[in-house]
């Protein structure tokens, strides 16, 4: 699988995605430099996490207008896969690959910690490795991921099974309480109707390395690598 | 000499500088005639308190700064320490304390900025950040807008850039109320034999502009820290810069990017006193002269004089000199990362700082007359008056208690001991995955990349203990942050401190200055670790009400397997627990004597550095063979609030069922705070050659029970005196923080 980590100035999440693709799971991993406008053909995009343009306006609002963008729109619409983690989702809600919005946080801050996650859909590469109702432990670190759609669109995403990752408990219980920001549905993670674009805030690059007790992301990587 | 007609040097103007009348006429003494404004304004900055060290080099002098491990002791950017397969740790400790009281966001935001400026300056990339914080009582409203403001802009900072803020400390006391602590550490890693120094070698190479255009902000933040705080102190928030983590982050990936060529000579960040401590600095330790134009350098806004572009503090700026030749190939790289860059000067040989604005000259001062040329200032020491009265103090007043469940209670739910978690929540803690003992622990552990190393840090001071004692306090600061070092699996290679004093004019301050010097100085010569770098924060008072003694202590560990790190908590029902080190009537300065309402009084607990020594060599040696399951320091709240953490602070909560044997006063066996005991647990397994270890090793040693359970049970001699359900103990030290935090009032 040939893989690019797009790199925006503020990306700080792009070297962890390429550690993972390339030295743990040893694929062919290239950096695609946000000023490029051309994109050679790539398996797999990662829009990596970060504060791609230092995102003082709202995450990703500068990001969709960069030379890359426009590239990788067209990659996007033509079927190839992009997976944004985090700024990257935010990214991708904001170029419209993606519906809906991301909002601070319902506590106004910044949050990092461990969160759970329940597979909603495996009828996607970044899921087929999954059990449905799997539960993931993945870490979010983020100040602006309250996911936000319209009902109408909310109802077509769902009929769609469009909604990929919810944030659960352990057990894989979903409600008000186990969401830690806000989003609609405690969304955590969206596809595009194609299932070729995953938006996602936790972050599968943080928790796929042996190293850690924790090693659940290694799911999202494994899918991909298996569906390619 | 300048365009705009200057104002004439009045003593006012002077006196604004914060100069003496004795140290003018020095200045005159020294060039042989009146300075114009803009020399007096450097001046001002480069013999402040802040700048200069005036007050507490003669003392620094003291502490022990060499081993066979140190590349770069004291005095350039940041310490660096060897730790082997060719890499180096580059690592300091900085206040910024006076900025963020008057503005928290923004003051602990910029903290964060210039310190990790002062590790990739060194050719190292920034990979840890840790924060060690003070503040009044969050019962006070004013307390928690400057808490909540300081965690956002550390946070604000720290996140966007990508760098994980992996932990710290925080405590809560009345005598910070006016006079909060923001002391920021940070660590990189490089190669030992890339490390880059602030010099200007090489006569006629160029001066590079790097980063942010400068502005109007910051203009004396340097004298600013140099002097107490007044009512009209909420005035000087103009005096605070403002920081973009956007542009750090550009200026690190630049400045990486640049230090792989072989032909950057030198580098210097703008931190307090700008472009006039940066060019002062880099041309003295070359021994060399520099001129620049100031017409060159990047503005942000118009009409701005050789006065403000020489003082302003404007925020993610850097000077290189780089070989003749090479300045389009720099400026390449700056411009590929959209940072402004110019050409502003080169180095000469005349030993001058020469700059010209509008194309006549405008500063014409020799750089030895400026570093060197302050007034020496030995600041008399007076033993202060209050010592003995709060030394003659004994628990011999203090009733004890028949039990210890309601004391165990509040001292979980007190700030000072209550879980952080909150806090480093709110930092991205693990970006970069090397952080292998997320925040929490005794010390974080984070992995050197791409090697099988690790490092333990750990930041500590316990100021309670300093007010008594300073002497005592500073050693026990050192010894517990080594312990903790100790309790993740690492061995201390280096220490870099942050001293936080009031007025040094006040010769009682002075001689607490002095003796916590000599306390860090001491244990560190008897543990053998260099004192790396270190800060000097003066003036932290408040009409006359000065802070406690604040030494802060950052010890750096190295862990030759990272596999072989510890955690402070449980990991099993069925394990036993047992408790290394001695446990004497040490109640004084204790969070438990706050907790009764009791003044700060007492001896602080007595450290005896052999035995200390002995404790942390069996700890570690029992980590690395894989012997036990955990290890965790007694600290503030004692051995019960030590065996309470150790069963909750972990992804797991286990009960506990522990019998003390002891004839020392109930409330000391459960709260005192005596040094030197890490508790510990392991499998029943290996009892016995603990219990062998610990007779070879001349260490106290005792069996106290076992994980498992729901309730956490503590017996003294076979008498009940704690029986909780763990869970309950759980959240009132998890949730105590966090009702705080959301407090809008």
């Amino acid at each position: 699988m040939k893989c690019g980590v797009v790199v925006f100035p503020g990306s700080n999440c792009d070297h962890d995605s390429y550690h993972v693709l390339k030295h743990l799971y040893g694929q062919e991993t290239h950096w695609i430099w946000h000023k490029d406008q051309v994109l050679e053909p790539f398996d797999l995009i990662v829009l990596p996490g970060g504060f791609s343009y230092g995102d003082y306006l709202r995450p990703g609002a500068i990001a969709r207008f960069s030379p890359i963008m426009k590239a990788i729109i067209k990659y996007a619409n033509a079927g190839g896969r992009v997976l944004g983690i985090c700024n990257g989702f935010q990214i991708l809600v904001e170029s419209g690959l993606l519906p809906g919005a991301l909002r601070r946080n319902a506590s106004q801050k910044f949050i990092c910690k461990y969160v759970h996650l329940r597979v909603e859909s495996n009828q996607t590469p970044y899921t087929s490795r999954c059990e449905k109702n799997a539960v993931l432990k993945i870490p979010v670190a983020h100040a602006d991921g309250g996911y936000f759609v319209e009902p109408e669109t909310l109802k077509a995403l769902e009929d769609q099974d469009r909604i990929i990752l919810r944030y659960s408990d352990a057990a894989g219980r979903s409600d008000a309480t186990t969401n830690p920001n806000g989003s609609v549905g405690q969304i955590a993670g969206v596809a595009n109707a194609e299932k070729n674009v995953l938006g996602m805030m936790p972050h599968p690059e943080r928790c796929a390395d042996p190293l850690w007790p924790d090693r659940d992301g290694r799911y999202i990587f494994d899918s991909l690598i298996h569906s390619s | 000499m300048n365009s705009t007609p200057e104002p004439p040097l009045t003593e006012a103007l002077i006196a604004e500088h914060g100069l003496t009348p004795a140290e003018y006429q020095r200045i005159q003494e020294l060039l042989g005639r009146d300075p114009n404004l803009t020399e007096l304004g450097i001046f001002s900055v480069m013999w402040s308190e802040h700048c200069s060290y005036k007050s507490s080099r003669p003392h620094l002098k003291t502490l022990p700064t060499e081993g066979p491990r140190v590349i770069q002791g004291p005095g350039e950017n940041a310490g660096v320490v060897d730790i082997g397969d060719g890499l180096a740790v580059v690592f300091k400790i900085e206040s910024h304390n006076h900025p963020s009281f008057i503005e928290p966001h923004q003051g602990a935001a910029t903290g964060v900025g210039g310190i990790m400026r002062d590790i990739f300056t060194m050719g190292a990339r920034p990979l840890a950040l840790l924060d060690s914080l003070r503040f009044g009582e969050l019962s006070e409203p004013h307390t928690r807008y400057l808490f909540n403001g300081v965690v956002a802009g550390i946070s604000a900072y720290g996140n966007c850039v990508g760098v994980p803020t992996v932990g710290g400390d925080i405590y809560f006391d009345a005598c910070y109320s006016g006079n909060i602590l923001v002391n920021v550490f940070c660590l990189g890693v490089a190669r030992a034999d890339k490390i880059f120094l602030g010099k200007a070698g090489g006569v006629g190479n160029p001066i590079l502009y790097v980063g942010a255009k400068t502005g109007r902000d910051g203009i004396h933040g340097a004298s600013m820290a140099s002097a107490e705080f007044d009512d009209a102190t909420e005035e000087k928030r103009p005096t605070v810069q403002v920081g973009d983590p956007f542009t750090e982050k550009l200026l690190l990936e630049a400045c990486l990017e640049i230090m792989k060529k072989d032909w950057v000579v030198g580098v210097q960040d703008m931190g307090a006193a700008g472009l006039t401590s940066a060019s002062f600095e880099m041309a003295d330790r070359a021994g060399l002269g520099i001129a620049i134009d100031l017409d060159r350098v990047p503005l942000r806004e118009d009409g701005m004089t050789a006065y403000d572009i020489m003082l302003s503090e404007s925020q993610e700026r850097m000077v290189f000199v780089v070989e003749q030749g090479r300045e389009e190939e720099a400026m390449a790289i700056f411009r590929r990362w959209d940072l402004d860059t110019a050409v502003i000067g080169q180095v000469t040989d005349d030993g001058f700082l020469r700059a010209s604005k509008d194309g006549r000259p405008a500063i014409n001062l020799p750089i030895a007359a400026v570093v060197e040329g302050a007034l020496k200032c030995e600041r008399p020491t007076r033993r202060p008056a209050y010592l003995d009265e709060v030394q003659a103090w004994t628990a011999e007043s203090l009733a004890i208690p028949d039990r210890g469940d309601a004391m165990l209670k509040e001292l979980l739910g007190s700030p000072n001991i209550a879980s952080k978690h909150s806090v480093y929540e709110q930092y991205d803690h693990m970006v970069r995955l090397n952080t292998l003992v997320l925040p929490g622990s005794d010390a974080t552990v984070i992995r050197v990349p791409g090697t099988q190393k690790a490092l333990a840090i750990s930041v500590d001071c316990n100021s309670r203990f300093c007010y008594l004692d300073p002497y005592a306090g500073a050693q026990a600061a050192v010894a517990e942050s080594c312990r903790n070092v100790v309790c993740s699996g690492g061995e201390p290679i280096g220490v870099t401190n942050c001293l936080n004093f009031g007025n040094p004019e006040n010769p009682e301050i002075m001689w607490q200055f002095e003796q916590a010097v000599r306390g860090l100085g001491d244990l560190c010569q008897i543990f053998d670790i260099p004192v790396v770098s270190g800060n000097v924060s003066l003036y932290n008072e408040t009409k006359g009400e000065a802070i406690y003694p604040t030494p802060t202590i950052a010890v750096v560990g190295l862990l030759e397997d990272l596999t072989r790190y510890c955690t402070q908590w449980f990991k099993a029902a069925g394990h036993e627990i047992g408790l290394i080190g001695a446990t004497r009537e040490d109640l004084g300065g204790s969070e438990y004597l706050k907790q009764l309402g009791e003044p700060l009084r007492g001896k602080p607990p007595a450290l005896n550095p052999e035995v200390e020594k002995r404790v942390q060599r069996m700890c570690l040696e029992l980590i690395r063979e894989g012997r036990i399951e955990s290890a965790h320091d007694c600290s503030e709240g004692g051995l019960a609030v030590a065996l309470a953490e150790s069963c909750f602070s972990g992804p797991e909560v286990f009960g506990a069922v522990i019998g003390l044997a002891s004839d020392v006063r109930q409330d000391a066996l459960l709260f005192g705070e005596s040094h030197s005991r890490i508790v510990i647990s392991f499998t029943s397994g290996q009892r016995e050659e603990i219990q062998a270890r610990a007779q070879q090793s001349a260490v106290e040693f005792a069996v106290l029970g076992k994980v498992g359970g729901s309730r956490f049970q503590v017996a003294i001699n076979h008498q009940g005196c704690i029986d909780q359900d763990i869970r309950m103990l759980a959240d009132i030290w998890k949730q105590a923080l966090t009702r705080y935090g959301k407090r809008l009032d």
